[in-house]
Order: C-alpha cells, then sequence, then structure tokens
C-alpha cells in the first residue's frame, strides 16, 4: 500500500465509526463528519506534530474544529489516533461522557477550545497563532470551518484581523461542501424552500480571501494528492507573512453512496440495515452488523 | 478621587511592569478607556483588535491558552450585547482567563445616549457558570480588584464607571470574592448598593443623618460569587431593606437580595434603579436625578419609605 492509501483506509474506518457510534447513540451528525474527514485524517496522521500521550505537549500543532458539529468526526479520528479509546466513541452524547455532542475543552483533553455555536473558532486560533508569534513560539494552527458557518460576522472578524498580524502560523480550512441544514428559498416571495444549492454559488470567495490578505490553496478536498500537499505547503509557510486559506471543495456525506450530497444526512441516525451498506462501501469486515 | 477608567489604564501600566503575560485588547476605544496608557508603555503587549468584538474575546481566548493573562477593553455595552455568545462559549464555558475590563458601565457614559448605556449587565452576566462579577466603587477599590481579578485564575467580569467617585476606602482596602462591606451602619433602614452608587448612597445616608434617619448601607462589590449569609444577617438587623443601582431592577443587585432574602429570610425589598426603561444623553446629574439615584433624590424616596414603614 502506498501511504496515501494508508491514509485513505483510515479516513473509511473513521468514516464508520462516525456514522456507527451516531446510530449507537441515536443521534448526530453525519454529513459534515464525512465531509470533513479525509482533512482531519491528514491531519492527525501526517501533518500535525502531537503527541497522543501527552495532549498538552506545549510545543504542538493546535486544531480547532469551529464546526462544532462535526464532533464525531473528530473523536473517531482521535481515537483511531491514540487520544482515546475507541471503546470510548460508545459514550458520545450519554450523560457523563467526555464526548458531548459539541467538541468540550474542559471534558477532553486534545481539543483546544469549545465548539459549537457556530463561527467561533477561527477567532480562538488567530489568538493562539498570535501568541506563538509573540513567544517565538513554532507551532502552527488549523482551524477548520464551514461554507454554512461563513455565514456568521464573527468569522468576517477574524478573517481580516489575521492578515494585519500577518499570522502565516494560522492556517484556515474551509470545508466547502455546499449544503447547510435547512437551506435558503431561491427568490424574494419564493413559497418554497428552493433547491438547497451551495449559498456560496456564483461568489468568488477565494478572491474574497485573497482581497482580505490570505494565501489561498484551492483542491479537492477527498484527495489525499492534494490534501497532503495543500496542508504541508501551509504549515511550511509558518514564518512568512500571510495566513493560509485552504478551500476544500468537498462533498457532504463523502463516503457512502447513499449519503453524499444529501442534506437529509446533515444529521440522521442510520438503519441496521442502512449499516450494512455502509460497512460493505466502506470495506469494514470485522462492523459485527 | 481619580477617575475609575484612569484606574483601569494606570493599573494595567503598573501590572505590565511586573507581569510579562499581561496583554491588552482593544476594539478601538482605547483613547476612551484609558487602555492607551498601556500601549504607549508596552506597545508589543498592546494588540489592537478593531471595532469587532465577537472576535476580539475569541482571540482572548487563544491567548489565554498559551499562558498570557488578556485583559479586554471597551464599552460595556458591546461585551454583554454584542459579544455574549463568544464569552458565553468561550470563555465562561471553558473557565478561560481572560478578563473583562467593562468600561463606561451604567447609566453614566458621557453624553452618549441609551445606545451606549448598559444597564442590563449585572443581570446577564450574574447568570453565567463561571463567571466572576465584580463592581467597584472607588478609584482604591478598582485598583485591588483590578490587581486582584489579574492573579486569580479564570473569567472575571469587571464593571467600570467611567467617571470618579469620592474615595471610601482607604490604603489599607482588600478585596475578598464574596465579602460584603458595611460603609455605614444604621438604624432605620439598610441600603444595599454596588459600584460607584454604594457612594452615591453614602452621601444619601449622611443627608439623611441630617434629618434624623440612621441609614445604613451596605456595599456589595462582589456579585458573584456573594456572600449569602452577610446579607442575611445585614437585612435581618434592618427594619427595612432597599436595593439601590444603576442597573436595572430587573436580575441585578435587587433581584440578587431578593432571592437570597426570599429563601433564607422572607421580608420586604424594596428595589430603586432603572425601572423598565431606556435613558437618553444628558449629563450625569440630569440622568442621576432623572433615574432618582442622587444622593438628594435618592435620599428623599429613602425618607419616604422609612416614613411608611414607621
Amino acid at each position: 500500500m502506498t501511504d496515501y492509501q494508508e491514509l485513505e483506509a483510515l479516513a473509511r474506518k473513521g468514516r464508520w465509526l462516525a456514522i456507527s457510534t451516531v446510530a449507537g447513540s441515536g443521534a448526530g451528525h453525519v454529513g459534515g463528519p464525512f465531509s470533513a474527514m479525509d482533512i482531519m485524517v491528514a491531519l492527525y496522521f501526517r501533518v500535525m506534530k502531537i503527541r497522543p500521550e501527552e495532549p498538552k505537549w506545549p510545543e504542538r500543532d493546535r486544531f480547532i474544529l469551529s464546526k462544532g458539529h462535526s464532533s464525531i468526526g473528530q473523536y473517531a479520528v482521535m481515537a483511531l489516533r491514540g487520544f482515546l479509546p475507541i471503546e470510548e466513541l460508545k459514550t458520545f452524547d450519554k450523560g457523563g461522557s467526555r464526548l458531548q455532542g459539541h467538541p468540550d475543552v474542559t471534558r477532553l483533553p486534545g481539543l483546544e477550545t469549545s465548539t459549537g455555536s457556530l463561527g467561533q473558532g477561527l477567532s480562538v486560533g488567530l489568538g493562539i497563532a498570535l501568541g506563538a508569534r509573540m513567544r517565538g513560539q513554532k507551532l502552527h494552527t488549523f482551524v477548520m470551518i464551514g461554507d454554512g458557518e461563513l455565514q456568521e460576522g464573527m468569522i468576517w472578524e477574524a478573517l481580516h484581523v489575521a492578515p494585519r498580524y500577518k499570522l502565516g502560523n494560522l492556517t484556515a480550512i474551509l470545508d466547502w461542501n455546499g449544503l447547510q441544514q435547512f437551506g435558503w428559498v431561491l427568490a424574494v416571495n419564493e413559497q418554497h424552500r428552493g433547491d438547497r444549492r451551495d449559498p456560496w454559488s456564483g461568489i468568488d470567495l477565494r478572491g474574497v480571501f485573497e482581497k482580505l490578505g490570505w494565501r489561498c490553496l484551492e483542491i479537492n478536498g477527498h484527495d489525499f494528492l492534494q490534501i497532503i500537499p495543500a496542508l504541508e505547503s501551509a504549515k511550511a509557510s509558518g514564518d512568512s507573512d500571510q495566513p493560509t486559506m485552504i478551500i476544500a471543495h468537498t462533498i457532504k456525506g463523502k463516503g457512502v453512496h447513499f449519503t453524499e450530497g444529501k442534506h437529509e444526512w446533515h444529521s440522521k441516525v442510520a438503519t441496521k440495515e442502512e449499516l450494512k451498506i455502509v460497512a460493505e462501501e466502506l470495506g469494514i469486515v470485522e462492523a459485527g452488523v | 478621587m481619580k477617575a475609575l477608567r484612569d484606574v483601569f489604564g494606570d493599573t494595567l501600566v503598573s501590572l505590565g511592569s511586573t507581569n510579562p503575560n499581561v496583554v491588552v485588547l482593544d476594539a478601538d476605544l482605547a483613547n476612551s478607556t484609558k487602555a492607551d496608557k498601556f500601549a504607549k508603555m508596552y506597545p508589543g503587549r498592546f494588540l489592537q483588535m478593531g471595532i469587532a468584538e465577537q472576535n476580539f474575546v475569541g482571540v482572548a481566548v487563544g491567548l489565554a491558552s498559551l499562558g498570557y493573562v488578556p485583559w479586554l477593553s471597551t464599552f460595556t455595552v458591546f461585551f454583554t450585547h454584542r459579544a455574549l455568545d463568544p464569552i458565553r462559549m468561550l470563555v465562561a464555558q471553558t473557565h478561560a482567563n481572560v478578563k473583562i475590563g467593562a468600561a463606561y458601565a451604567g447609566l453614566l457614559t458621557g453624553l452618549t445616549g441609551k445606545t451606549h448605556h448598559d444597564v442590563q449587565d449585572i443581570a446577564i452576566m450574574r447568570a453565567m457558570p463561571d463567571m466572576t462579577v465584580v463592581a467597584p466603587a472607588d478609584a482604591i477599590e478598582g485598583e485591588v480588584i483590578i490587581r486582584w481579578a489579574t492573579e486569580y485564575e479564570g473569567p472575571v467580569y469587571v464593571r467600570l464607571a467611567r467617571d470618579a467617585s469620592p474615595n471610601v476606602f482607604d490604603e489599607q482596602y482588600r478585596f475578598v470574592p464574596g465579602k460584603t462591606i458595611s460603609l455605614k451602619e444604621g438604624s432605620d433602614v439598610l441600603l444595599i448598593s454596588t459600584g460607584p452608587q454604594s457612594v452615591r448612597c453614602l452621601q444619601a445616608a449622611e443627608l439623611l443623618h441630617g434629618q434624623g434617619i440612621s441609614a445604613g448601607v451596605l456595599h456589595v462589590p462582589s456579585i458573584k460569587p456573594v456572600n449569602k449569609e452577610e446579607i442575611v444577617s445585614a437585612a435581618e438587623k434592618a427594619k427595612v431593606v432597599v436595593t439601590v443601582e444603576e442597573h436595572t431592577i430587573y436580575g441585578g443587585l435587587g433581584g440578587l437580595v431578593a432571592e437570597i432574602l426570599s429563601e433564607a429570610s422572607p421580608r420586604r425589598v424594596i428595589r430603586f434603579g432603572i425601572e423598565d426603561r431606556w435613558g437618553e444623553s444628558a449629563p450625569n446629574e440630569y440622568l442621576l436625578d432623572l433615574f432618582q439615584l442622587s444622593p438628594a433624590r435618592l435620599g428623599e424616596r429613602v425618607k419616604q419609605v422609612v416614613q411608611d414603614t414607621k
């Protein structure tokens, strides 16, 4: 197996852990964790300097999942990487669990802040990057934001401020999956809900980010041949005077044919029959379903 | 007697010289809040974040995670009304070591009017788990509290009036979280207050003294935590309890005292403050009279309460 095939296998396992955990808990998100999965696998298994056995290691690279409702995807990757036992995923969303519905830094070592109310993670990442620069600490901060949460004004405050401080040690990753929970109407006075088309379609986000001062890389967020070089390039430019924005084109629900591109799978519990198909498609043999 | 905003700026400068981890984040009001004094002395640790208060709260959380002690500085209203959600989720829920320097609290905001008045902040902030909420009365207490908050590990909301009050404390003053302070003993009525309004209560009590009325004043600098037993004990010694605050009468200090007493020692609590209406642009004296919070107007109201109670 080549290196990236190994990552692909991990991503399939991560997707399986996410959707089966949500099924076990009876609630949770699937579409967002699936669109973000490949990038998170790349970060945790190849790009970030981290120590799972020492989650608070001061020199670690930082990752913040600003779109906190995709938490189960992050927990699955962290479990695969050794931050927590895979068995513990079963406690997701249950009372007393370290694995809250949205990431809770006070419960799970390895998280950098709490997220869930959208649009806030990039600001914390900006603060970490700024503080690291002031101290001369060589660590890189990655923040994944969603295209849905990009509608939150607070993100734009951070998008404006980060280039002013020339934070090359900050990388934002836009998980541009084009779907959000309920969607927009097409036009004024339309009575139906619309076709749930990508709310940013037709908007030159790359141009906007670049004009604000971000160095932009645009990738297919499911192709490790593009993901790894982009993340490594961002990290390598840590001493530069520009933060990096990786615009990752992704598919919500990526990885299983009936969840891909389906807004219904934003937050949905798979049935036993569906889980069988999922296991088959993801090549999970020891699933026991 | 020194304006609390000058106390804020000067104390930060002093802290900056002894604690290299102290940083100050501004939302483009440093020359109003007097955080500009810190900017002048320590430009490398003064972080201009622009007119964008939600982001600057998040940035402070990131800085705090690296061991910095960030002081956020802007007007009160932009914290509790504009940036409340990041304060809730990023600061309070994570117990981040972030200090909120809430300037221009209350009504006396330098002719800015109702858009800049914040008379709901105590109600909002004291409802938030993990948050410490404090409101100093004068320059001496202000400096002590700012120093205390810097040493304390966790989020602190410091309600700072813009202007000066006559000093009621001396250099021996020590802040103890939760502790209340009797500024004056009195047998006819007990006024319970916070922030600079405590000083105006003391002035009203002095006016009442000349009219044969003995009013006590209990200052509550620490809204949260608060020592409930001290409130109960003081109330039980009083003939009648009146809370007075430069804040809405809903859910602030009056609410706090009423909650405590209704459970532990039920009795009548009269709440003076802003009664469910907005303010307007006007000089301090005008606004204090309008809302019956000036020593003279407050004295008249308290006198009426005492007469009605007899």
